[in-house]
């Protein structure tokens, strides 16, 4: 037993979720208690999809905990069946049905006898993985499925022109929609088709075309990485695994891809493109070269996140605009050696751990000029009057900004380099103002209100109630209650004059 | 015999309907119980679930904790006193409350830890009381977190034994303290005392229960503790509607001034004020349909007040009805309807979502109020909801706060004639 009140990243159905929401037509069935399908809150709530989100519970009530589902789950699969007709059915139990160890295989099996739909059982130990590692793996176990279907000795007819698919993309990422249209943006700069984008928005149809492309791109390693390392071993696809992060990473990841373009014998030099694109089209590395940017030389940061994103952006603010990354961290332990290997060139103080109080102490300890970090990261920058921007999952509505905000590509990279400067700049606003003592106008104006309405009194029992509400709302209810009272000529507030006021 | 004579009808359904786990009752209940800390023993699922619940509040390092179960405690090779005191000493020294509320989940069901039998031992080692209630989704729905916290506190309470003169007057249901003592005010207007209440905003100001003494409660969802108090303490439960608009806040009052045999006179006079003041909000809800899909057991309630207004009410979901303990409510309901010449709604129990949301789109409602699972996907079919959670964290009881029920209901409304004109 540990105590804890905050996670990085959330429990393994969660992650099977996003995965089987992101397909079209697939319907997810949770044998789960009542309460464990907030995820549909999530869903609806901070990616305000329009749609009913695809997931049904096969409620786990006190009659299964003593006598087992019987024919519960079944039903729930055919009715969905039934009624929707998906392509795919996904059953998954969460963290606490798993413990009942009921033979849900088994009922898939039975099931699959009587739908017309696939009905497959995401295959997950609740107990050893989170959310990523679960996604990742649903992933690769849905792609696995509907290509050992197919004969062995089909052949797949590679595009003719050079095509590409986007594995990972899913349900409930960090700016990942923003960063679909991103990468959209970049494979037609390089005349690359997209073959097939998955999960996100695909069919499980269409995933047997999936040995058509060249090649195969995987922007967050945290959930893709298994699918491509199973299309490589069994189709020869080549991939590619690191995110087009920062103008430096960028040119890179293109590199690699004209690597394998080249190899398969077509020939392309991007090299103009990416000197275009680096030094007139996208701003970052101009910013970089500009005099308000030297003035970010020799700051300091901390960097923590997902092994992705704090791993890229602590190298944007070292390589890219001079600062000194004093520590750079991740919650994702099972990625350690790569994370490591990554950052080690331009960070030697690494933090592997999802002990949110461990980050905070070292962030206490080290006192950056800014940190760049998670939603909890941003708290305790709050407390430490520490410039922050959020460059991580957890999700929070922030995340899903309206507007085009991505990380990915040459437009996220301009975005970055915002962030950045802003968190560098206003932090730097602030301590001018206290060094010059400012915000004296609030003196002034707070004064005029005061004498306004000082005729009027408050008897004892009338301000005791008035101390107990909440401070957000009391100078508000003061003034409501004074104002109400002034109107009624009123000159001594009682408890009665404070209910009535509220009444009215 | 015309529809109106005939009963309520109820229906009961799949239960495949969404609602919130009972472990969201911590969020409220350490904010009323100010010297509490509790402690939710669970696994990951629990604990982000939380995490997403309490938002931001997550971060003000709230007098709540996660004891996160791992693989070792579920296979049972870890010893959990060892491991319960280990954590208990540590909220001990860390935040030194006057009690720990261990609640209990439904993997602590499912391995069947016996935590009322370690609290019992851990409570006399460590010198602090503990708390033990269960509230897990295998038999509970959102807001009945709170029945179980508050009938594992009955238990705790000193008990009287009868006297002479007055039964005393006992309050439960947990409310802000705001609305708590504008309520007790009301009763002493009536010259009725309120002994205290439970829960009560310090663990030591819990009131001692007399035998012979009445209890009252203010929410629907208590039936349990209602029970406990009744069984255990041997109170006399004052059966009535719930003090939710100025119709159940009369009818509330009258009920508990006529048990002490005090005089109601005034009471006519004070809803009729009541209405009046909401005059112009009750004239633009009039008319307009509302359907309840159900998942916070105040539907019963709302939908009474709303009757009341005039409005049509299609049907109401609910997880769990206790026909015992809201008698008075739906009677109150039915001659509502019946006053007011409106159908009767059907009622269903365990609805299923799936089912309503097609009887939702056939009958076209003007007002849909949901959980925020099926809020969005609603509105984007045109259908105005309103997200019930709110009326769970806003105040609605008494004769005041009948208004921002209303203000509530016609936010969406409201909003739908602006927005109309431009989509």
């Amino acid at each position: 037993m540990k105590i804890n009140y905050w996670m990085y990243a959330g429990p393994a159905h969660i992650g099977t979720l996003r995965i089987a929401t992101s397909f079209k037509r697939v319907h997810a069935i949770m044998h789960a208690p009542l309460g464990d399908d907030y995820f549909n809150v999530m869903r609806s709530m901070l990616e305000r999809k329009r749609d009913f989100t695809a997931v049904t519970t096969s409620t786990v009530d006190r009659h299964v905990l003593a006598q087992g589902s019987k024919e519960k789950v079944i039903q729930n699969i055919t009715r969905k069946d039934d009624e929707t007709n998906p392509d795919l059915i996904v059953l998954t139990p969460t963290c606490t049905s798993s413990i009942l160890q009921e033979d849900l295989e088994n009922f898939v099996q039975r099931a699959n006898l009587s739908t017309t739909s696939d009905v497959v059982l995401a295959d997950v130990n609740h107990y050893r993985v989170n959310e990523l590692e679960a996604a990742d793996r649903t992933l690769e176990q849905i792609v696995v499925h509907y290509l050992q279907k197919l004969e062995s000795d089909t052949i797949f007819q590679k595009s003719k022109i050079p095509s590409v698919n986007i594995i990972g993309v899913c349900n409930l990422g960090f700016h990942g929609q923003h960063d679909i249209t991103e990468l959209k943006k970049l494979f037609y700069d390089l005349g690359i088709k997209i073959n097939l984008i998955i999960p996100e928005n695909a069919s499980v149809c269409d995933l047997k075309k999936l040995p058509e492309a060249w090649f195969n791109f995987v922007p967050y390693r945290e959930i893709g990485l298994l699918t491509a390392k199973y299309l490589q071993k069994k189709y020869q696809m080549p991939f590619i695994a690191d995110s087009p992060i920062g103008v430096t990473q960028i040119s890179k990841v293109i590199k690699e891809i004209e690597k394998i373009l080249v190899a398969s014998a077509y020939k392309v030099s991007f090299n103009k493109y990416i000197q275009n694109q680096t030094r007139f089209i996208c701003q970052s590395a101009w910013f970089s070269r500009s005099i308000d940017c030297q003035n970010l030389i020799g700051k300091t940061a901390v960097v923590f996140g997902d092994a992705t994103h704090a791993a890229n952006i602590a190298r944007v603010l070292t390589m890219e605009m001079g600062i000194k990354v004093l520590l750079c961290g991740s919650y994702c332990q099972s990625d350690t050696t790569w994370f490591r290997q990554e950052v080690q060139s331009f960070c030697d103080n690494i933090l592997i751990s999802n002990d949110q109080n461990l980050v905070a102490e070292q962030i206490q300890n080290l006192m950056p000029d800014a940190i760049f970090g998670t939603q909890m990261e941003r708290h305790v920058a709050k407390r430490l009057n520490i410039p922050c921007g959020v460059i991580s999952a957890p999700i929070h509505i922030q995340n899903f900004p309206l507007g085009y905000k991505p990380f990915l590509g040459y437009e996220g990279a301009n975005q970055i380099a915002d962030l950045i400067y802003n968190s560098y700049t206003l932090g730097m606003e602030d301590h001018l103002l206290e060094i010059f003592g400012g915000h004296d106008t609030s003196v002034i104006i707070g004064k005029a209100i005061e004498s306004k309405i000082g005729e009027i009194n408050w008897d004892n029992e009338a301000l005791v109630q008035l101390s107990k509400i909440p401070k957000f709302v009391r100078q508000k209810v003061k003034n409501k209650t004074e104002n109400f009272a002034q109107s009624k000529n009123i000159s001594l507030i009682t408890l009665d004059t404070l209910y009535q006021a509220k009444a009215s | 015999m015309t529809l109106l004579d005939r009963d309520l009808q109820f229906d009961c359904e799949t239960g495949n309907y969404h609602t919130f786990c009972p472990i969201s009752c911590v969020s409220w209940l350490y904010q009323k119980i100010e010297d509490s800390f509790f402690l939710v023993i669970g696994t990951k699922t629990c604990g982000y679930f939380l995490q997403n619940a309490l938002g931001v509040m997550i971060f003000a390092e709230p007098r709540y904790a996660m004891a996160e179960l791992e693989e070792g405690d579920i296979s049972a090779q870890l010893k959990d006193y060892l491991e319960l005191k280990r954590l208990c000493l540590q909220i001990k020294k860390d935040r030194n409350p006057s009690v720990i509320f261990w609640i209990g989940t439904c993997t602590t069901e499912i391995i069947k830890m016996d935590l009322e039998g370690i609290a019992v031992d851990l409570e006399k080692e460590l010198s602090i009381p503990i708390i033990v209630a269960r509230a897990n989704g295998l038999d509970y729905a959102f807001t009945q977190g709170e029945d179980t916290v508050l009938s594992s506190l009955v238990l705790k309470t000193q008990a009287r034994p009868k006297e002479l003169g007055s039964p005393p007057l006992v309050l439960f249901g947990s409310v802000s303290d705001f609305v708590a003592e504008q309520l007790s005010f009301e009763l002493t207007k009536l010259g009725v005392e309120v002994e205290g209440w439970l829960p009560s905003s310090k663990y030591a100001d819990l009131p001692s229960l007399t035998e012979g003494g009445f209890v009252c409660g203010i929410n629907p969802y208590l039936s349990r503790t209602a029970t406990a108090l009744m069984r255990r303490k041997r109170c006399k439960l004052i059966s009535a509607p719930f003090p939710i608009g100025p119709d159940g806040t009369r009818a509330w009052l009258e009920k508990i001034a006529l048990a002490y045999g005090k005089n109601i006179t005034g009471l006519e006079v004070r809803e009729q004020e009541a209405w009046d003041n909401i005059k112009s909000l009750v004239n633009q809800v009039s008319g307009k349909s509302v359907f309840f899909m159900g998942d916070n057991l105040l539907e019963l309630s709302l939908a009474r007040f709303l009757v009341s207004c005039g409005m049509i009410v299609y049907e109401i979901g609910l997880p769990y009805l206790d026909v015992r303990y809201q008698r008075a409510e739906l009677d109150f309901l039915q001659r509502v309807c019946k006053k007011k010449g409106i159908l009767f709604p059907k009622i269903v129990e365990k609805p299923d979502n799936t089912n309503q949301i097609e009887r939702i789109l056939s009958l076209q409602p003007d007002l849909v109020i949901t959980g925020m699972a099926h809020a969005n996907p609603l509105e984007a079919r045109g259908i105005n909801t309103k997200w019930s959670v709110e009326f769970t964290f806003s105040q609605i009881h008494g004769f005041a706060n009948a208004k921002d029920i209303l203000e509530l209901i016609l936010r969406p409304i409201d909003r739908k004639s602006f927005v109309d004109m431009h989509f």
